[in-house]
């Protein structure tokens, strides 16, 4: 760790103005950052403590749908009755993630911006074109179990480990930003974060001074909601493949399949191609197959993770399978 | 006055159980459990001690070669920096255990990535740690070392070696036979509390509070390292957060305390990181296992192949015992054993949790699964055919053997359908259900022990030795011997242990802790018994104690005069070692689900039923099995070292990563104590515990993931991945 100036943000435009140094950061639950400051994966020279600024509500908006403060915690909003309610993805997802410690203090706003898991990225010994540019990818020829499938580029092949934010793209949530000049601007979680591309350290649309204060959840979707989480050990472990499904429907055919995937991709991962291809049509084993077809087209296995393609093809058959008979 | 008990033959007296206290076997809780979760039990990093320096160690980012330089100059000018050391008495590896002598040193030789090379030392922990990383090191890098355990020629372990018979020709002969071959990654330790010590000097004494396991090693080992006399240093460990074995050894971060604490003449203090525990410490050797099983057509072995290779770093003798049970457990006159280690600049390979047994079995007992199958015949009764009546290659008898016991009442209390078993017979939703079983097997082992028992005028007893407690019990289970032995309240025995002023112990390891301390208890009981029966005239048999009297109404603090009674027994496990096979035996059983979509394999319930002599206290044994079956867990679905093919290194080196089993992976255990007593294997009749519990375990769930889903995997751990590799459409 090294050493840092701690100040407490007492507004938001506070703290505002302290990130927009960048080499100063926001802290809030601080599960993520802290660790990463230990290893020296995070280095900054200032933190903005936002836990006291505010935007820890959770309320309903004016279109019937739900604001979630950026503040609010993840066991606050897994366990918020409308949450409950009205967006079971939601809390199911949340609760999938992390440990009951953690999730007490992580918050949604952090969740968001969490970092990856990649072995490499954690070791500051080893290449990483995401924590210093141009040193290389350790995952791609390394031990990659964990890593990408889709969206991969041939500088990172690292994966958002989230659990929360993969709901909330089924849901299409919809962060809202407060800018650096005061403003405030409003991100479809499905935009909100980036693949790697040829920069692999830009996680999000985050720019310099910009905060979350909330995301928005929009008016209830009804439906089906599963959050599928397929991992190595069951609670406290990052998704090999997971997914979020928000499904419905009418007359035996597909009304609804929003559908969103986890530890697939730097970012959740949404393909709106998929919906397309089962959207009035009646679910069969052969209708799940030709989704994910679509979904896997341009998946690419790096070895020790090839066999997440035909994981996340099964875990796809098996919650579509659940939802439909869920649904009937 | 020091008692000498050299065990030579089997003891049938079975004292204690005449004894009238009426506390041994006893389920009393830990004596130090409210000081445990109260925080007020002091863990090795946590004395109190003024002007400290906190110490941090730097290591290796090269797999092999040499440290050429270390520029220290801009780590010194750091706010609160003290010193660089990088003084070649500087250990790189931990002590293998019992090794009584220093570990590699060398700092700048480096054997593999993430080797200690120096120790940086500061006011304060935050500003050592970043100091670390603001050295520049230079190093003379040697290339290609190999990290592949299959790409080089391994060395034989000849004294593993059996060739009994032809075992070939036997299973070309054999009506049934199976050659399977089965792989188990690494595993760490993995204990809560991470390696710590703080070192003080007073002149040319030295005193380290540490984490440690075996101090009447570990004391040899640091005075070694140091080039010192024993009788100049203390070592002091009251409260270890878990071993595991990774704390058998004096560690690097007690002899960099030590080194730094004299250079600078005040107290060091050095903790590891988690990611150091792991990468600088040891790591369980990953095995390569064939199994050739042959039977005749009812099923009885004629034949017994297992052929495992480990690795190690060159230049340690440890390898991995995979076979040690495989030797003895069933019979088959055919026989080929052999143990084979690759010389490979990984972390150091020693002593995890079981070693041996605790992949050696997993490996055997999914073999003798898939033998059952072949033959047609239930695996309960395969293993009860298959129980040899001595040890099938030594000839020696066994001390007791409790394996069919264990078999039978573990099948009748979990309910073991002795049908015949296809796979793929039960769904419930997404899940096929199965139940598999296994065999377990540890050898028991002893080590000559110390310990000092006084009584007290005020009606107390007070025991001294430097043995540890690791979270076994250690405290309580010698409370209930000198309590039952003494006719004392186990809460009017005090028990002073983890200090090297007080009569060296076994040290807690290879299970070894309770019946060799315990026995050296007991010595000086049976000690302190014969003088007090001489002191009422009668015969020592005939002394009747309890609740602080004797038979006859006398109080046994008046026998004492006001003085103190003390007596130090040492107990020498004896030749009685030469003439019997010692182990404990169990069977496990474990019921299944897997995931038909997503290969995902949980455990439903899980039952361990184990025969190892005398129970000292129902609780603590029956939690030492409960831990051994959750590793058993880990074992077969969870836990796995990776490490990076180009240049060794751990990458997932902490608890996020590296995959314990968490507690919704551990579900309704049950566990089944056989009551035996050992005549042989020690004077209180007591064997290992500990591991017993992780010796097969995993077995039962591989075996159980095919019997629910039809998947035979044949690597352990069986992750989603592996299971839908192997599974049927």
């Amino acid at each position: 760790m090294r050493p840092f100036s701690y100040t407490r943000a007492r507004t938001l435009t506070d703290a505002s103005q302290t990130v927009s140094d960048d080499r100063a950061m926001a802290i809030a639950g601080g599960t993520n950052l802290l660790d990463l400051m230990k290893l020296q994966v995070e280095t900054p020279s200032q933190l903005a403590d936002i836990n006291r600024v505010g935007f820890a509500e959770i309320e309903d908006t004016d279109d019937g749908g739900l604001s979630i403060g950026a503040l609010a915690t993840n066991t606050e909003t897994a366990v918020h009755p409308r949450v409950r309610a009205d967006y079971p993805v939601l809390s199911r997802a949340i609760l999938a993630g992390a440990t009951q410690q953690l999730r007490n203090k992580a918050t949604n706003g952090g969740n968001l911006c969490q970092r990856t898991r990649c072995y490499y990225f954690t070791n500051i010994d080893q290449p990483c074109n995401k924590r210093e540019p141009g040193s290389g990818c350790g995952a791609i020829d390394g031990i990659a179990k964990l890593h990408a499938i889709l969206g991969t580029s041939d500088q990172c092949i690292a994966t958002y480990p989230g659990d929360m934010a993969v709901a909330l793209s089924a849901l299409d949530a919809q962060v809202q930003i407060a800018t650096s000049d005061g403003g405030s601007r409003t991100v479809p979680v499905r935009d909100f974060h980036c693949l790697p591309g040829d920069t692999p350290w830009r996680e999000n649309v985050l720019e310099p001074g910009e905060i979350i204060t909330a995301i928005t959840l929009p008016a209830p979707v009804g439906g089906t909601q599963l959050y599928r989480k397929v991992r190595e050990r069951s609670s406290y472990a990052f998704a090999l493949v997971s997914v979020a499904a928000i499904v419905e429907l009418e007359d035996g055919r597909f009304s609804r399949a929003d559908l969103a995937f986890g530890g697939v991709a730097h970012k959740p991962w949404h393909d709106p191609r998929v919906a397309d291809a089962l959207i009035g049509k009646a679910p069969s084993p052969e209708l799940f197959d030709r989704a994910a077809d679509i979904l896997l087209e341009d998946a690419q296995g790096f070895g020790e993770n090839d066999f997440k393609i035909p994981l996340a093809r099964r875990t796809l058959h098996a919650v579509l399978e659940q939802a439909v008979e869920e649904a009937s | 006055m020091t008692v000498h008990f050299k065990q030579d033959k089997p003891d049938e007296s079975n004292r204690l159980d005449d004894m009238r206290q009426g506390v041994i076997g006893k389920a009393l809780p830990r004596v130090e459990g409210l000081a445990k979760v109260t925080g007020t039990a002091t863990y090795a990093a946590e004395y109190s001690i003024d002007n400290c320096a906190e110490g941090v160690l730097v290591t290796s980012t090269i797999t092999r070669g040499e440290v050429t330089s270390i520029d220290r100059d801009a780590a010194l000018a750091m706010p609160g920096v003290i010193a660089v050391i990088d003084d070649p008495r500087l250990t790189t590896r931990a002590a293998q255990g019992t090794a009584d002598e220093a570990p590699q040193q060398k700092p700048k030789t480096v054997c593999y990535w993430g080797q200690p090379i120096a120790l940086v030392v500061a006011e304060t922990f935050e500003q050592a740690r970043d100091a670390t990383k603001h050295l520049a090191i230079e190093y003379r890098v040697e290339e290609g070392a190999p990290l592949d355990p299959n790409t080089v020629e391994p060395e034989e372990q000849e004294d593993e070696t059996v060739h009994q018979g032809d075992l070939a020709h036997a299973m070309s002969e054999a009506t049934h036979s199976v050659d399977v071959t089965y792989t188990t990654r690494g595993h760490a330790s993995a204990a809560m509390e991470p390696h710590a010590a703080i070192a003080q000097w007073d002149g040319d004494k030295l005193t380290v509070y540490a984490s440690l396991q075996m101090l009447n090693y570990n004391i040899s080992e640091l005075a070694d390292a140091l080039d010192m006399e024993e009788g100049d240093i203390r070592l002091v460990s009251r409260f270890v957060g878990g071993g595991f074995g990774s704390k058998l050894g004096i560690s690097e971060e007690a002899v960099a305390a030590s080194i730094a604490a004299k250079e600078l003449g005040r107290p060091v203090r050095v903790v590891m990181s988690r990611q150091q525990v792991f990468q600088c410490i040891m790591r369980r050797s990953e095995t390569t296992q064939r199994l050739r099983l042959c039977t005749d057509a009812n099923g009885t072995l004629t034949g017994f192949g297992h052929e495992a290779l480990v690795s190690n770093l060159p230049g340690e003798e440890f390898a991995e015992p995979v076979l040690q049970s495989s030797h003895f457990l069933y019979g088959g006159e055919n026989r080929e054993l052999m143990l084979k280690v690759a010389r490979i600049h990984r972390m150091t390979a020693g002593s995890v949790r079981a070693p041996g047994e605790a992949v050696g079995m997993p490996a055997l007992e999914a073999a003798m699964d898939v033998l059952a199958e072949e033959v047609g015949i239930d695996p309960v009764e395969l293993r009860l055919k298959n129980i040899p009546e001595k040890n099938p290659e030594e000839g020696l008898p066994f001390s007791s053997h409790k394996l069919a016991e264990c078999l039978r009442q573990g099948a009748e209390a979990f309910g073991w359908d002795r049908g015949p078993r296809k796979p793929r017979q039960t769904r419930e939703g997404e899940w096929w259900v199965g139940t598999g079983m296994a065999s377990a097997a540890r050898v028991h082992n002893v080590s000559e022990a110390k310990a000092r028992v006084t009584l007290k005028p005020d009606g107390t007893a007070l025991v001294e030795t430097d043995m540890t407690d690791i979270g076994t019990g250690t405290y309580t289970i010698l409370s209930q011997i000198a309590g039952e032995m003494l006719g004392l309240s186990p809460d009017r025995v005090l028990v002073d242990l983890g200090d090297t002023r007080h009569p060296r112990g076994p040290g807690s390891g290879g299970s070894w802790g309770a019946a060799s301390i315990g026995s050296a208890v007991y010595v000086a009981c049976q000690a302190i018994r014969e003088e007090l029966a001489s002191r009422l005239d009668v015969e020592e048999a005939e002394l009747d104690l309890s609740d602080g009297k004797a038979g006859s109404g006398e109080s046994i603090v008046d026998l004492l005069d006001g003085k103190d009674l003390a007596r130090e027994g040492y107990y020498e496990p004896g030749d009685i070692a030469d003439d019997y096979t010692a182990s404990g035996f169990g069977a496990f059983f474990a019921q299944v689900r897997v995931n038909r979509f997503t290969g995902e394999a949980r455990v439903d319930r899980m039952l361990g039923a184990f025969g190892f002599g005398r129970v000292l206290n129902h609780k603590t044994a029956r939690s030492q099995c409960l831990g051994g079956i959750t590793w058993s867990i880990g074992v077969a679905l969870t836990e796995a070292l990776e490490f990076d093919p180009r240049d060794g290194h751990l990458v997932n080196p902490d608890l996020a990563e590296y995959h314990v089993p968490v507690h919704r992976d551990v579900p309704d255990l049950d566990v089944i104590m056989v009551e035996e007593r050992d005549p042989a294997a020690s004077p209180i009749q007591a064997k290992g515990i500990g591991e017993l519990g992780m010796c097969g375990g995993a077995a039962a769930i591989a075996n159980a993931i095919y019997n629910a889903s039809g998947a035979r995997v044949f690597d352990f751990p069986m992750t989603p991945d592996r299971v839908l590799a192997a599974m049927p459409d």
